[in-house]
């Protein structure tokens, strides 16, 4: 895929915690583009500013110093309604800590984004279950955060940040909790999605997750130490065909 | 995303905490219901006294002796009040004797607490209309005839089912002819007007009170406007009479005046334990809604990230507070109504429709303010500040 600007763009990303001698620099300086279509992984040690650097990403926190330019339109811009419209249609985020709504059912969290979409309720539902079904939890649907496991709420996240089929996909360690087969269940999602010319960017502590992306980037202390394109190794089959 | 939509999840954000929704209900339909309770209670009584007194006459004055045995006023005193030259403003004269006494009437014994020896005029200062038969008239009273006018109860104790008028009942070893009934009235304090009886002076002096001094003297002024008038027209004569301090002059709008100030207070201070209770309500919801503000702090930092606007979380979290504090409110208005169908402490609250708009919007407004406040403020954090918050 060729495209003329990049769909995310952040120049020297500075994130600082805290004031006095407590400051933390979660990030440091981080400057990186990733193209329309691109899968990437980050990786990195726990506490090198993963999440942070997601969050920025995300529209969901605000740096401290640099500029984020998402489709070519710098954030800081964005007024309170078009970062809701940014975040509600272009961006699906899965949480570190999944982040569902609690005594809600699975199907009316993975709605949300929907309705807030402005979508009709029927075919809100039909969506949601789709996305649901995606992720292997047809059958779960009307059970509440609480009744799930880790893994099953892990999953509704994800199907939660899919079901708008947004053109950019940050997720931050989906498969932090899943065993290897729900693992791959997962990772096939996203490898179908991305094949479907959908943006990735992706965090994770296992390598063999990392090997899947196309890129890598590698963060120690808030700053990129490592940045390389390579060749996805364990994709899903049909994702590989299409590309 | 529509109202209705904003609505529906408003609804879902209630009935997913049932308990909470409910407490939160709870406390502002006890608020509500006991200031418009209480207010009304307060509000009865006031009016029940106001009745009472107004039964008596607000323009009549009624005179009395200080000293006992009652050697001061005498029906020469009485006809000299009735003065058109010195006391102008007075309408009429009535001198009144009581005593208690036994009614009987084939058997049946009723006792009045006062039997009341009087002129015509008292019929109408007194406010003291017939219900059947009629008054006696000025020449029963001067040909000392013996006839009486009982009161609505001893009618209803001595002839049950029977028309007294035309009977015959013994009093004090006298015969006298029942020649009316008083219409009901109002009871002032304890006693009960019904339980009299109404005879001819003359008669009364001879037969029961003797010819002692006068109980009492009414006197009734040309109208409400001239009470004060008259009340001076009348002590002036009474201090050339019997000299000052010999008498008192009492006067039942004053009466009125005093017991209705004492109402208000009453009212007042049941309103403020009232209103105590409503912000006892009020601290229950806030404590309520800051225990979960956490938990929803988080939920306005999830709903945010998934791409609500500002103005439809602030919507969603209003209406729900706002339905909260209505529904509870309402059910506080019902039981209020509900519960003032009954007498409270003997008294039969009459509701104040203000006490209802101030109740049900002191709580609508602690709704809105303790589920808003904190609503608005994470709505304008930035997700990730909503989702940390602790
Ligand atoms: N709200 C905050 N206030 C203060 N410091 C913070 C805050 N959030 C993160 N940090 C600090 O910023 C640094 C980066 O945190 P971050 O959550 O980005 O790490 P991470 O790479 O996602 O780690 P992990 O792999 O464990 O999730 C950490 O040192 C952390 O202590
Ligand atoms: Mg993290």
């Amino acid at each position: 895929m060729s495209a003329t600007r990049p769909v995310l763009d952040v120049r020297s990303l500075t994130k600082v915690y805290g004031e006095g001698e407590t400051t933390v620099r979660a990030l440091d300086g981080v400057s990186f583009q990733v193209e329309r279509g691109e899968y990437l992984a980050i990786m990195g040690s726990s506490g090198s500013g993963k999440s942070t650097l997601m969050n920025i990403l995300g529209c969901l926190d605000a740096p401290t110093a640099g500029t984020y330019l998402l489709d070519g339109v710098d954030v800081s811009r964005l007024s309170d309604v078009q970062l809701a419209l940014a975040r509600n249609r272009l961006i699906g985020f899965v949480f570190q800590a999944y982040n569902l709504i609690p005594r809600t059912s699975a199907v009316a969290n993975v709605e949300l984004p929907l309705a807030y979409a402005g979508m009709r309720a029927t075919e809100r539902r039909r969506r949601a279950m789709f996305a649901l079904d995606l992720v292997g939890l047809a059958d779960r649907a009307e059970l509440q955060p609480n009744q799930l496991s880790g893994g099953q709420q892990q999953r509704v996240a994800v199907a939660r940040a899919l079901v708008t089929e947004p053109a950019l996909l940050l997720a931050d360690e989906p498969t932090g909790n899943l065993d290897s087969h729900a693992t791959e269940e997962v990772l096939s999602v996203l490898d179908d999605l991305n094949a479907a010319g959908r943006t990735i960017v992706l965090i994770s502590h296992e390598e063999e997750v990392g090997a899947r992306a196309d890129r890598l980037i590698k963060l120690f202390d808030g700053r990129i130490v490592a940045d390389s394109r390579q060749a996805p190794v364990g994709r899903h089959s049909a994702a590989g065909m299409v590309r | 995303m529509s109202f209705a939509e904003i609505v529906r999840f408003a609804l879902r954000g209630i009935g997913a905490n049932k308990l909470r929704s409910a407490l939160t209900m709870l406390g502002i339909l006890i608020g509500v219901a006991a200031v418009i309770l209480l207010v009304a209670v307060g509000n009865g009584s006031a009016q029940a006294i106001t009745t009472r007194i107004e039964a008596l006459g607000t323009n009549t004055l009624t005179v009395m002796s200080t000293s006992r045995g009652s050697g001061g006023l005498t029906p020469r005193v009485a006809e000299a009040l009735d003065d058109p030259v010195l006391a102008p403003d007075v309408r009429s004269v009535s001198p009144v004797v009581s005593a208690p006494a036994t009614l009987t009437y084939e058997g049946a014994e009723h006792e009045v607490t006062s039997f009341v020896g009087t002129t015509p005029a008292w019929f109408t200062a007194s406010n003291s209309p017939v219900a059947t038969g009629s008054v006696f008239s000025a020449e029963d009273e001067s040909q000392a005839r013996r006839v009486v006018v009982i009161g609505k109860t001893v009618a209803e104790e001595m002839f049950p089912g029977t028309d007294p008028v035309g009977a015959q009942v013994t009093v004090g070893g006298a015969l006298f002819t029942v020649v009316g009934v008083l219409k009901e009235k109002s009871s002032a304090g304890f006693q009960d007007a019904g339980d009299t009886a109404v005879a001819p002076i003359s008669a009364v002096r001879q037969v029961l009170a003797g010819y002692g001094g006068l109980s009492s003297i009414l006197v009734e002024a040309a109208g409400s406007g001239r009470v004060d008038v008259a009340r001076s027209e009348v002590a002036t004569i009474l201090d050339e009479r019997l000299g000052a301090g010999a008498y008192r002059i009492q006067n039942a709008s004053q009466l009125l005046e005093t017991r209705t100030e004492t109402a208000g207070t009453f009212t007042a201070l049941l309103g403020a334990v009232a209103a105590i209770s409503l912000l006892v309500g009020g601290i229950g919801i806030t404590n309520i809604m800051l225990v979960t503000v956490t938990e929803r702090t988080r939920e306005i930092g999830i709903r945010k990230a998934l791409g609500a606007p500002r103005r439809v979380i602030l919507t969603q979290f209003l209406v729900e507070a706002t339905l909260l504090s209505v529904i509870g409110g309402g059910l506080g208005v019902a039981a209020a109504v509900i519960g003032s169908r009954f007498s409270i402490v003997g008294v039969r609250p009459v509701i104040v429709p203000s006490s209802v708009l101030l109740a049900l919007g002191v709580s609508v407004l602690i709704g809105l303010f303790f589920g808003g406040l904190p609503a608005a403020r994470a709505a304008r954090l930035r997700p990730i500040d909503a989702l940390r918050y602790e």
